[in-house]
């Protein structure tokens, strides 16, 4: 696995809000095609960290790199940079005053200045393939929840980022419609995508990890592959994390 | 009513009537272009500039139009700006305008959420793409009611313009009063043509207003 | 630039005076208004077709027609019609009410129906009566959002009644052209001076106002 390309370098980032610390001495290296699930009590900086990772929210100390390029969100080419990353949101976040098609193909074209024949026959395969091509001339308020989110994947997916971050994607959903976007995403994990998932659905997050980050009080508490993370926690905070998805019968 | 007397009038109401629509519209659209260049001066924060902009909109959303007009056409010709009325119309009703327009836009910035516009900065655009393509519209769109309001609001308030000797609806029934003692004839040929000029503006606002909230809240 | 003329004689203390009418004209239209607008609000919310289709009626007019034209028909065209004259701040007052009245019924109308079902439900499912309900519950949550903006129709009032002067009141923009015309020779340049002096009270009348409107909205919402 580490014999595959560097994309995504994390050196020593520090990230605070006045202050307050959320994130302290974080370094991680991600190689191409692997899928980094990140998992951790809320509050933990888990969604800041990916937040940093596109310039989102500025660092306050470390270094960022995607392909050797340093990510700097005051910098003229974080534009380009965010275009090699795509980002999911847990509020889906389609531009409500455009329709489906529209959403889709509005980046690429405005943005990467695609012609706009080519990027529509893409976004039309896309969406076929997460089940969404009659949907294609509706607005964002017609479709539920499930299917928002799976444009806003096909969204980023067109944008062909280098490296895909999934922010808590189902989280706001019902659950009858968390599994039709987690599949959209086991489909992407099959593809050998890169991808740093944030998520609380740990079934999902054992079946398609490579790594599994535990992150903790701004800290990477462990950095295992599941099995030993879900089986075998090394440290009494991530049992004791992972205790509390467990029922125990009467 | 003497029917001969309303078909005397017709032609000078009739002038009136375009002499008006050009006046206002042309102040609309003004409104329009100071209403976003102010807005998006207070919604950025730019530094100065936004302070401007404030001192702007509450000196004329606290004062009469009548009183700008007044302002504007008596009282900067001292100073050597001197403008003719029409043009003096335009920029009161613009000025005006622009205030509301400022405040009506802003709050419509202001409502966009801010995960709109990280969602538009994750696919890479710049602020120009962003502003332009996702914020602006949107603010738009939620505030149509209001902006539709405004445009009503200022339509109506050309009939001040006859306080600078503009030949406007106002002036033109104001003079055949005063010449003729025609009052009822003078005064419902004003009522109509008000009618003409505003009820489109009216009905066709409700139907923008519906068409925009269903586009966006269903 | 013409302000010297202000500090002649009593042309300041003139210029105030003026004020004072265009003030009086407003706070007394802005009290029938209240009261008007609340029945007429609540008239409305009851939704009743006839009192519904009468108000659309009234509402539009209001909404459509400039207030001068108002003013004129009951001006000069009441004057003609009936054969009664009625004094020019009569007139001022029955128009400023008019539609006054309209945009306070709307506004009350507003807040009556953004309460929402749930606050009426919660109230009884705790066992209050009927009155219970509106005198605790319901009227409080209205005031608050009526307070503001009532205060905020005054300032509107405020500003639309510069334009009595059209039918002849004497208030302040028609002292400022007295002034102007009175000083003509003396200082040429009055015009600047006195509509300057004019905007910025009409300014400082509204401006404090509008300010405590905005206040109040907010603390309350």
């Amino acid at each position: 696995m580490s014999t595959e390309k560097e994309i995504l370098k994390v050196e020593h980032i520090y990230k605070k809000f006045e202050d307050l610390s959320v994130l302290e001495d974080i370094s991680l290296t991600v190689h191409e095609g692997e899928i980094i699930v990140i998992v951790g009590p809320s509050g933990c900086g888990k969604s800041t960290f990916l937040r940093c990772l596109n310039g989102l929210e500025e660092t306050s100390e470390g270094h960022i790199f995607l392909d050797g390029e340093a990510v700097n969100p005051l910098s003229k080419n974080i534009t380009a940079i965010r275009q090699k990353i795509g980002m999911v949101f847990q509020s889906y976040d389609l531009f409500p005053h455009k329709t489906i098609l529209e959403n889709v193909i509005m980046a690429p074209v405005l943005v990467q200045k695609r012609k706009k024949d080519e990027v529509k026959a893409e976004a039309l395969k896309l969406l076929e393939r997460v089940g969404l091509s009659s949907k294609i001339n509706n607005f964002p308020r017609q479709l539920s929840g499930g299917q928002k989110q799976r444009v806003a994947i096909v969204r980023a997916l067109i944008m062909h980022p280098e490296v895909l971050l999934f922010d808590e994607v189902t989280a706001a959903l019902d659950p009858e419609m968390v599994r039709e976007v987690l599949d959209v995403m086991l489909d992407l994990a099959k593809q050998k995508r890169t991808m740093l998932i944030v998520t609380h659905e740990m079934a999902f997050a054992r079946a398609v990890a490579d790594r599994v980050i535990f992150l903790d009080g701004g800290h990477i508490v462990e950095d295992s592959d599941p099995k030993q993370f879900f089986d075998s926690p090394r440290t009494e905070r991530a049992r004791k994390f992972l205790s509390t998805f467990e029922f125990e019968e009467k | 009513m003497d029917t001969e007397v309303l078909r005397s009038y017709l032609p000078l109401f009739r002038e009136a009537l375009i002499l008006t629509v050009r006046i206002g519209w042309f102040g609309i659209a003004l409104a329009f272009a100071i209403g976003i260049i102010t807005s998006a001066l207070l919604h950025f924060k730019v530094p100065v500039l936004s302070a401007v902009a404030k001192v702007y909109i509450e000196l004329f959303r606290n004062t009469p139009l009548l009183v700008q007009l007044f302002f504007i056409y008596y009282g900067l010709p001292v100073l050597g700006f001197q403008v003719s009325a029409e043009w003096c119309g335009i920029a009161g009703l613009g000025l005006l305008g622009g205030s509301y327009m400022a405040e009506t836009i802003r709050s419509g910035l202001d409502a966009v959420p801010l995960s709109q516009t990280e969602s538009a900065l994750a696919l890479g655009m710049n602020k120009r793409q962003l502003f332009g393509s996702i914020v602006l519209p949107q603010a738009f769109s939620t505030s149509v009611p209001a902006l539709v309001a405004n445009v009503i609001f200022l339509l109506k308030e050309t009939s001040m313009f006859s306080a600078i000797s503009l030949m406007d609806l106002m002036f033109t029934a104001k003079d055949l009063i005063g010449l003729y003692y025609d009052t009822t004839e003078a005064l419902f040929l004003l009522v109509i043509f008000y009618v003409i000029m505003l009820l489109p503006v009216s009905i066709a606002g409700s139907f923008i207003e519906k068409k925009a909230r269903f586009r966006i809240f269903g | 630039m013409g302000f010297e003329v202000l500090l002649k004689g009593t042309n300041f203390i003139r210029l105030l005076q003026g004020l004072w009418v265009a003030l009086r004209i407003s706070l007394i239209s802005v009290g029938i208004s209240i009261v008007l607008g609340i029945i007429l609000g609540t008239l409305m919310s009851l939704k009743k077709p006839v009192i519904t289709a009468v108000s659309r009626v009234y509402l539009e007019i209001v909404r459509i027609m400039p207030q001068m034209v108002l003013l004129f028909i009951v001006f000069f065209g009441f004057s003609k019609a009936m054969g009664l004259n009625l004094p020019a701040e009569a007139s001022a007052i029955i128009v400023f009410s008019f539609w006054g009245t309209a945009e306070m019924g709307d506004l009350v109308r507003g807040c009556l129906i953004s309460i929402p079902v749930i606050q009426y439900e919660s109230s009884y499912a705790l066992g209050m009566s009927k009155t219970d309900t509106f005198i605790h519950v319901i009227i409080p949550q209205i005031i608050r959002r009526l307070i503001p903006l009532s205060i905020n129709l005054i300032t509107r009032m405020i500003k639309t009644t510069s334009l009595v002067m059209m039918i002849g009141i004497v208030e302040v923009l028609k002292v400022g052209q007295q002034i102007i015309e009175a000083n003509r020779k003396s200082s040429p340049h009055a015009a600047f001076g006195v509509f300057a002096t004019v905007f910025l009270l009409y300014f400082l009348a509204c401006w404090p106002i509008s300010r405590l409107s905005k206040y109040l909205e907010k603390r309350w919402s």
